[in-house]
């Protein structure tokens, strides 16, 4: 899923400066269950900022609303007629959804109330990680079913670096080093010999450095 | 081995003689007379001299303009380069313009993450790794074609090399490692700064089992001690580095007035002990800002005067 991180409330009260009729927009799928931007998060956020208003002696009405998913139309037509009434709206969603919002609503601002962080998945409550770059073609056959482009800090194809120690990447104690997982999953499935062969230089053109990508697909198309 | 390209290294390593090289940083701002200097200082005492490429990711003069003051000058260089830094073009670009200058020898490296260095909110680049830079430049060399497939006129002509880390972790795959640069086309290996020696030669007879040291010209890494503080910096925060505590105490228990001086007696010492291990076939002496100690450990090591090939 996407992973988001909330903005500090003074961030999110700077930008809706100027605007009278605040709408705290949430998103009810990836976001909130990594607790950052859920439609309950979007309903704590507007009464921080309510309390901030207030204490600031600012005249602003904030409300609160959200939908199950910021990244398809069909949620939206419940929420029209409350995105009509703000004169400014704070998306809650990841950068996906805030855009695919202002794409609908061409004349209304809009603000981000979150950081989208990576995809990635919940360890244990409260941890999350991330696990994909969305490279465009995946390797995970090649690596033992672990991403040395998301989980590497240098994205070696044929690692691990020199810096590796203890299990731990040389950016951090408190990372693993991609390349000791893939080597002890490789062990553990009696595969350890495949560490030898090169994986060939990636075609990075289903990547980011291939421009914006798009999926087309006649056989859905409705 | 045959000789495959003009190296110097590469000849004298082929001749079964012990090689020495050296490596020198350039410097943070645009006066090339520190590498000159250090250039001058050590020329006689080495056959080579690597040029670092912005080391700990700290930004300095460009090792490719460096190397070509060194070349200027008569000396041998090897010019270093990192994956971090450049994507596929500028890489391959800077090979040819390094072989322009006739620069024959160059080390692959992926390069320290830019956390470490001045511009820890930068980008890294990692569009290939060290293994497939080393398989470019074969490629560039041996085949005469760039990485689309196109021919290059004229192709460098470049001795080529990788680093090893004997003691990083996790130690069941450094050897493959290294057999893993060697199918990617090493020629030659600067290992890490060696100061576990037992370690170390432990690694070479895992080389040696798999016969690793007869496809590649091994130099044994070798970084003099300053001080006490150097060597527990060292060993405690430097990545992928192994200092026994033997040598942290053996300096400790020195006089600091003596401490430098006792950094080089033990340089010395592993030398002595490394020209015993079979597989070895040279030395690479990175006296990081003290340059000036080099002609006195290859003098004192038994290892001048160099072989003139
Ligand atoms: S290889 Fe690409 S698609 Fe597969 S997990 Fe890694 S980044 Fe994602
Ligand atoms: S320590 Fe491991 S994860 Fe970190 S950069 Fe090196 S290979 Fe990648």
């Amino acid at each position: 899923m996407i992973v988001g991180k909330q903005k500090s409330i003074d961030e999110v009260w700077a930008m809706i400066q100027g605007y009278k009729k605040v709408l705290v927009f949430g998103c009810n799928t990836c976001v909130a269950v990594c607790h950052a931007g859920g439609n309950k998060e979007a309903e704590v956020m507007a009464s921080m900022l309510r309390m901030k208003a207030k204490q600031e002696n600012v005249d602003i009405d904030i409300q609160d609303s959200g939908i199950e998913r910021q990244c398809e139309h069909e949620f939206f037509e419940s929420v029209t007629e409350r995105i009509e009434w703000a004169d400014a709206i704070v998306s809650m969603a990841c950068g996906i959804g805030v855009q695919f919002t202002a794409e609908k609503f061409s004349t209304k601002p809009l603000m981000p109330g979150i950081n989208t962080t990576f995809l990635g998945a919940t360890e244990k409550p409260g941890v999350w990680t991330e696990k994909c770059q969305a490279c465009g073609n995946c390797i995970l056959g090649m690596t033992a079913g672990i991403c040395p482009i998301a989980r590497c800090a240098k994205r070696l194809m044929n690692g691990p670096c020199g810096g590796s120690t203890k299990g731990k990447c040389e950016i951090s104690k408190d990372l693993d080093c991609a390349w000791q997982l893939i080597i002890d999953r490789l062990t553990a499935l009696n595969r350890l010999n495949e560490y030898e062969t090169l994986i060939p230089i990636k075609d990075w053109s289903t990547d980011r450095a291939g421009g914006p990508r798009k999926v087309v697909r006649e056989d859905v198309m409705v | 081995m045959n000789v495959k390209t003009p190296s110097k290294l590469e000849k004298i390593l082929a001749s079964g003689q012990l090689a020495v090289t050296s490596e020198c940083g350039p410097p943070r701002g645009s006066d090339p007379e520190g590498i000159i200097k250090k250039g001058t200082m050590i020329k006689e005492y080495v056959d080579a001299i690597n040029i670092t490429d912005n080391q700990t990711s700290v930004t300095r003069l460009c090792s490719l303009a460096s190397c070509i003051r060194l070349k200027l000058m008569g000396l041998e260089p090897v010019l270093q380069m990192v994956t971090r830094d450049r994507n596929r073009i500028a890489l391959q670009s800077d090979i040819l313009g390094a072989a322009s200058f006739d620069i024959f020898n160059i080390l692959c490296l992926s390069g320290d993450h830019q956390s470490f260095g001045d511009c820890a909110t930068g980008q890294n680049v990692h569009d290939l790794d060290s293994m497939q830079l080393l398989q470019v430049v074969r490629r560039m060399r041996d085949e005469g074609k760039f990485i689309g497939g196109e021919e290059i006129k004229r192709p460098p002509r470049m001795f080529v090399g990788a680093a090893a880390n004997p003691f990083a972790d996790p130690f069941e795959i450094r050897v493959p490692r290294l057999a893993k640069k060697i199918a990617a086309g090493a020629e030659f290996i600067q290992t890490q700064c060696i100061y576990n020696l037992d370690r170390f030669e432990e690694w070479m007879k895992r080389v040696r089992d798999r016969g690793l040291h007869e496809k590649v010209y091994i130099l044994a890494g070798l970084t003099p001690m300053k001080s006490a503080g150097m060597a527990k910096y060292m060993k405690n925060r430097v990545p992928g580095m192994d200092v026994p505590d033997e040598v942290v105490k053996r300096l400790s228990g020195t006089p600091k007035d003596k401490q430098a001086d006792e950094g080089i007696n033990i340089c010395i010492e592993s030398i002595e002990r490394l020209k015993q291990v079979e597989g070895v076939r040279g030395f690479h002496i990175m006296a990081i800002e003290w340059e000036e100690k080099v002609p006195e450990i290859v003098q004192r090591a038994g290892l001048y005067p160099r072989p003139v090939v």
